[in-house]
């Protein structure tokens, strides 16, 4: 039976279902819709909602402006904190940030709506793109940003406003890094985060060199040579490998790449979709790739977890999303072994944490079979960065160890985003991580 | 439940709500509507001579709206009935032998000139109606041509009018103020020394409702001018408590009947102006802003109020918080308060504390060991009731009362006995023991 060919098609979907389960995840605020919801707001002082956002959004100064129909000014309030309002307004976990912090919750158990209100701030200046933010005068520095994600773009705004020149060095064709690349197609809709992008970067000063990798085109003592200061906001470029044999391992497809696929694919239907789909993980990850599966059509999607529910990195809200579309989440088992032979048949072994809280196997196996297998269980520094960084750059469990300033331990290097440690792989980090490098780049300048 | 029947000046109505005059009372058609719904009575829309006058066939109506759209003010242009006087006097006639328990109230709007009113209100009378109201309180357009508001705004003229009327009828007469004047007092004498049987107010304000932010031009206009307005509707009430209060507590008006009117919009806003000393209340803002289905909360919310308090009757409502209302001079300067916010409802919004902080006393605290939590300082605290006012939670801030031993803000003892203006050391008027 496990020789039988996988069963692997594409167009398992109508053109009108695949157009609903990748539309918007929650459909943009009507004006009505809007001043009702901001009507919700109790204005808080020192307001929790702010405390909790990573890039400490004005919420409540922003709410006030949707309330009194300035919704420019609101959308000010917003991208001088965070230049990815618009994207952040979609992806953000609020349940785990500003609106789990929500006053309401304990008043009536149900927050204001602050992304959605944020996205029906942000996106009419998207839409217009009239700038908000003005340069200052020419420091005559130029920085070098490597990797134009959400850090290396937060980053080079906030210099380029600051008054500095930005080169971005580029991997991919297009900027955005797992904006563009990355976040669940239901969440970012149509083209927004290259807009986005563009948005960015027409406040002028910043240029993008595509097809540029660190450690293959560019090496980090080239970049600290030729321009004023160095910016890493590299993501993390490996995948890490499950705790198998290495030949399994490799039959595990992964995610992020599979997810890149889909957010460039110009046809859904044209992407290959197992029948019978089994991801290993617990982040957003795997939440993304399970329910993307299930909405290009696969029959069966499990999410197959090593602990429980309360342990996995996706908020309670992303778990629910997927059981509501169907993926069979599957706690505390880990794969054993991968047998394929055109079917693919995972064993896992059921684990439990032991007497001093360590995960052990219980002796149980089970067996899955899926015709397509994912992992999702994170990723690390790509190689040739850690190999062309040996010897300066300190790094701790596969990520750069950064101080509160994210100045890395080469003088003149600072670093942000998925990259670096102690971060929590949101956008909206890797944002604020990025300004605050910025920030303190432009005051190492000017000494 | 308690019996809302009510009796004002010997006028009947199954309870004390009539809709006032106004738009929803211009016809037949809207009146028996409004009695159908079960309103207890009506006052007709404004007549005045033939010919009518004529209306704006533009705005007559603009709203002050909350941020959810709901309607707090409201106000209007429109003048008084623009139909011939026969027309409405047949429909009144129809509407009163139709529906003989509800009241039926003229109101009436004439020039200064005694002939015409003594023309015109038996003719007006003959139609069954239970009583006449002058209207001397619309602030806008007819006040130009010398009605109105511009009577109301002269004593005298109130009176002289006033007694014009009662000559004239011989149905009880109620004089409609308005309070687009400094002092209420003087124009509710003046209506009691011309006779009045009973008072109602408020009529309108006089408002602009605000500007056009595309046209720059005010809002909303006719042909690109436009005109103040009379407000009304929930923002009115508490100007019109007070002045409904003044007359009811002043020994020269106490005697004259009320009939309250101005925002009154649920049956909470009835036991204000009943309390207040009104003997029945008019309504129109909240009909037109929700339709007349709003009676059914009108009245059930009254009834079982009344059955809480142990009335049975509205009567026994009336003016029972009159004597609580009084002069600032004689209010006890040695009665201290402390506002006490409950930490088990309190939600954490802050608010307290940064409207203390940046706009009265420093008396809230931000946190406690790091923590955010909100607490009153006795020791700064003047008992302003700000914090009440601010908070989102019903009830989590309360006003209590230090009996006595010492005020930690003044650090004396408090006095058991009371002592006001009248009698405080430092006023230099002072009245000598």
């Amino acid at each position: 039976m496990a020789d039988d060919a996988a069963d692997i098609g594409s167009g398992r979907l109508g053109e009108e279902e695949l157009k609903r389960g990748f539309s918007d995840l929650h459909e943009p605020l009507s004006r009505s819709e809007a001043l009702i919801a901001a009507d919700r707001c109790y204005f808080c002082y020192d307001a929790p909602c702010t405390t909790a956002c990573p890039t400490g959004i004005d919420i409540p100064g922003f709410i006030q402006k949707i309330r009194s129909d300035n919704v420019e000014g609101s959308a000010q309030t917003i991208l001088r904190e965070n230049i990815m309002g618009g994207m952040c307004a979609r992806v953000c976990p609020t349940e785990v940030l500003c609106e789990e912090a929500c006053v309401r919750n304990t008043h009536e158990e149900k927050p204001v709506e602050i992304g959605l209100l944020q996205r029906y701030a942000t996106d009419p200046v998207l839409a217009s793109g009239k700038q908000l933010f003005e340069r200052a005068p020419s420091s005559g520095k130029t920085v070098a940003v490597v990797g134009a994600g959400p850090a290396g773009l937060s980053c080079a705004h906030r210099l380029a406003m600051l008054g500095h020149d930005v080169v971005v060095f580029e991997r991919n064709d297009k900027a955005g890094g797992l904006n563009e690349y990355g976040i669940a197609a239901y969440k970012t809709v149509d083209d927004f985060a290259r807009r986005e992008v563009d948005y960015i970067l027409a406040i002028g000063g910043i240029e993008i060199r595509h097809g540029a990798v660190l450690g293959r085109d560019v090496t980090l003592d080239s970049l600290r040579e030729d321009y004023d200061a160095v910016f890493l906001g590299i993501g993390l470029g490996a995948v890490n490998a499950l705790e198998i044999d290495g030949a399994e391992d490799a039959a595990f497809q992964n995610a992020v790449h599979y997810i890149a696929d889909l957010r460039q694919a110009q046809d859904l239907g044209q992407l290959p979709v197992g029948r019978r789909v089994v991801v290993i993980g617990g982040g957003m990850t795997a939440i993304d790739i399970a329910v993307q599966s299930k909405r290009l059509g696969a029959e069966r999607v499990d999410i197959v977890y090593r602990r429980g529910a309360e342990q996995m990195g996706a908020s309670k809200y992303e778990q629910d999303l997927a059981k509501t579309d169907g993926v069979v989440i599957r706690h505390w088992a880990r794969p054993l072994h991968l047998q394929d032979g055109g079917v693919k048949v995972v064993e896992f072994a059921g684990t439990a944490l032991n007497d001093t809280g360590r995960l052990e196997d219980t002796g149980e196996t089970f067996r899955i079979e899926a015709d397509v297998v994912f992992k999702a269980i994170g990723q690390r520094l790509a190689d040739e960065v850690t190999n062309d960084a040996a010897g300066g750059l300190v790094i701790n469990g596969g990520k750069i160890v950064v101080d509160e300033t994210q100045a890395t331990s080469i003088r003149g290097v600072w670093a942000g985003g998925d990259c670096v440690g102690g971060g929590d792989d949101l956008t909206v980090t890797a944002v604020q991580h990025g300004k605050v490098a910025a920030i303190a780049i432009d005051k190492a300048l000017r000494k | 439940m308690a019996n809302l029947a009510s009796e004002f000046l010997g006028i009947r109505s199954p309870n004390p709500f009539w809709l006032a005059s106004a738009p929803p009372t211009d016809k037949a058609y809207n009146v028996n509507r409004a009695f159908e719904a079960g309103w207890g009575g009506a006052v007709w829309k404004t007549l005045g001579e033939d010919p009518p006058i004529v209306n704006v066939s533009g705005p007559r109506y603009s709203a002050l709206h909350s941020n959810e759209r709901r309607v707090i003010g409201f106000n209007n242009i429109e003048l008084i009935t623009d139909r011939p006087l026969q027309v409405n006097l047949d429909e009144m006639r129809e509407v009163k032998r139709n529906w003989p328990d509800r009241a039926l109230v003229a109101s009436v709007m004439l020039p200064m000139n005694e002939r015409v009113w003594a023309k015109y209100l038996p003719m007006i009378e003959d139609t069954g109606i239970d009583g006449f109201e002058l209207n001397f309180g619309c602030p806008h357009g007819m006040s130009e041509r010398g009605m109105g508001s511009a009577v109301g705004q002269v004593p005298e003229y109130i009176q002289m009018a006033t007694e014009w009327a009662k000559a004239a009828a011989s149905v009880p007469v109620i004089v409609k103020l308005t309070p687009n004047v400094t002092n209420i007092l003087p124009p509710a004498k003046a209506a009691k020394d011309g006779g009045a049987d009973a008072v109602s107010l408020i009529n309108t304000i006089n408002s602009i409702m605000r500007v056009d932010y595309e046209t720059l031009t005010m809002y909303p206009t006719t042909d690109g001018m436009g005109t103040h307005g009379g407000y009304c509707g929930e923002a009115v009430k508490p100007i019109a408590l007070n002045m409904v209060a003044e007359i009811a507590r002043t020994a020269d008006t106490s005697a004259l009947p009320i009939s309250g009117i101005g925002g009154v919009t649920d049956w909470r806003d009835a036991v204000d102006f009943l309390a207040l000393g009104a003997s029945n209340v008019q309504v129109c803002t909240a009909a037109m802003v929700y339709g007349f289905k709003i009676i059914d909360d009108l009245t059930d919310g009254l009834s079982r109020f009344l059955d809480g308090k142990h009335m049975s009757s509205v009567t026994e409502l009336v003016g029972k918080a009159v004597p609580s209302v009084s002069d600032w001079q004689y209010l006890n300067l040695n009665y201290v308060e402390k506002a006490v916010i409950n930490q088990d409802l309190c939600i954490q919004c802050g608010r307290c504390h940064v409207v203390c902080e940046d706009t009265s006393h420093q008396a809230i605290t931000q946190t406690l060991n790091g923590k955010r939590h909100y607490e009153v300082i006795d020791e700064e605290c003047v008992g302003c009731n700000l914090c009440v006012s601010v908070c989102p939670v019903d009830n989590c801030i309360t006003m209590q009362q230090i009996e006595s031993g010492i005020d930690p803000r003044t650090r004396e003892a408090i006095d058991p006995v009371a002592r006001n203006w009248t009698q405080h050391p430092n006023n230099p008027m002072r009245k000598d023991d």
